[in-house]
């Protein structure tokens, strides 16, 4: 480790982190034009049309994807959140708090297609069986992840009390996993199982490819707002008004550093 | 290809409603996700500025 060349510790620090965040953030997001152009061609002109559901099937190319995205950055989120709190380190727990909104969005969307769906497969918007009520449960717990933090105005006091929250919640993520397997349920199976592909090889790819641009999407939306809470949470640090100073900021200090003399 | 003519890809075989609906939500969510962040950042930005001049005229003061 002390033989690397690359520091990693270095970018624990938010003044280091910062202007990198900001170098990856246009990476990420062309990444997520191109695969979302890609797999949105694959889902309608190359995947075939499904010999039971017809082409209601197409809605499983954003439900899959955004539902998968709602558990991976629940379990994100909370490994953050833990980090920042067993070692205080406060870029960890921004991190926690800037994956949340982005959570949230993903799992309400796994919800809403999940319903649209049901309606011509099950012929019911919604039903509470496991896999939906943990599912709508997870959306409850992003919320209330949220909730909690903005109602607490010690920023790392804040931090904790999300940090407890979110590591609690955790335990709904397997629920939610197993829950097509636990519980006599209307929800289909899994839709990956290690022993087989059930679906055909274009529709499994159109998926994956999603799946990908969703994760660019979630890496650039949550960079970008993890600099946002860095620059709201250490505005008057010398760092950041150094090296990034806001419009106005240059001749504000000039003029102040002139006074001073 | 799976469709002979446009009418025939927005109806999506009778799906239409579900299959569009479903990803003009999650359009509509990602994109007003984006607007809200960029709303935010604007916030912060004309925000910042002022309030750093006050504290630093006070600082300032205290100096003197």
């Amino acid at each position: 480790m002390s033989k690397s060349k690359i520091h990693w510790y270095k970018y624990a620090a938010p003044v280091n982190f910062y202007p990198l965040a900001g170098k990856m953030i246009p990476f990420f997001t062309a990444l997520t034009i191109i695969l979302f152009a890609i797999g949105l061609y694959m889902s309608f002109f190359v995947a075939p049309v499904d010999f039971q559901q017809g082409h209601s099937y197409r809605i499983i190319f954003i439900h899959v994807p955004a539902a998968w995205m709602g558990m991976f950055l629940y379990v994100l989120m909370a490994i953050y959140a833990g980090i920042g709190w067993a070692f205080n380190a406060r870029l960890a727990s921004m991190m926690a708090t800037a994956i949340a909104p982005t959570g949230a969005i993903f799992t309400f969307i796994s919800l809403v297609t999940g319903s649209l769906w049901g309606k011509p497969a099950w012929g019911v918007f919604w039903v509470w069986d496991a896999r939906m009520t943990s599912t709508l449960i997870l959306m409850f717990l992003y919320i209330g992840f949220i909730s909690l933090q903005s109602s607490i105005d010690d920023t790392r006091r804040a931090d904790r009390a999300g940090a407890v929250l979110a590591l609690v919640g955790v335990i709904n993520v397997p629920i939610i996993y197993f829950s097509v397997q636990w519980w006599n349920t209307l929800h289909q199976g899994a839709t990956l199982t290690a022993r087989s592909f059930k679906m055909a090889p274009s529709m499994l790819s159109a998926m994956f490819v999603l799946m990908g641009a969703c994760w660019m999407y979630s890496i650039a939306i949550v960079l970008a707002r993890v600099r946002l809470i860095i620059k709201e949470r250490e505005r008057e640090a010398p760092w950041l008004v150094e090296t990034h100073p806001f419009e106005g900021e240059i001749g504000i200090r000039k003029s102040v550093s002139e006074g001073a003399q | 290809m799976h469709w002979n003519s446009l009418s025939e890809f927005i109806n999506m075989g009778g799906y239409g409603t579900y299959v569009w609906g479903s990803y003009l939500v999650t359009f509509v969510l990602l994109t007003a996700e984006v607007i809200a962040l960029q709303a935010r950042k604007r916030k912060l930005k004309r925000s910042a500025p002022r309030e750093r001049l006050e504290t630093r005229n006070s600082k300032f003061e205290t100096v003197l």
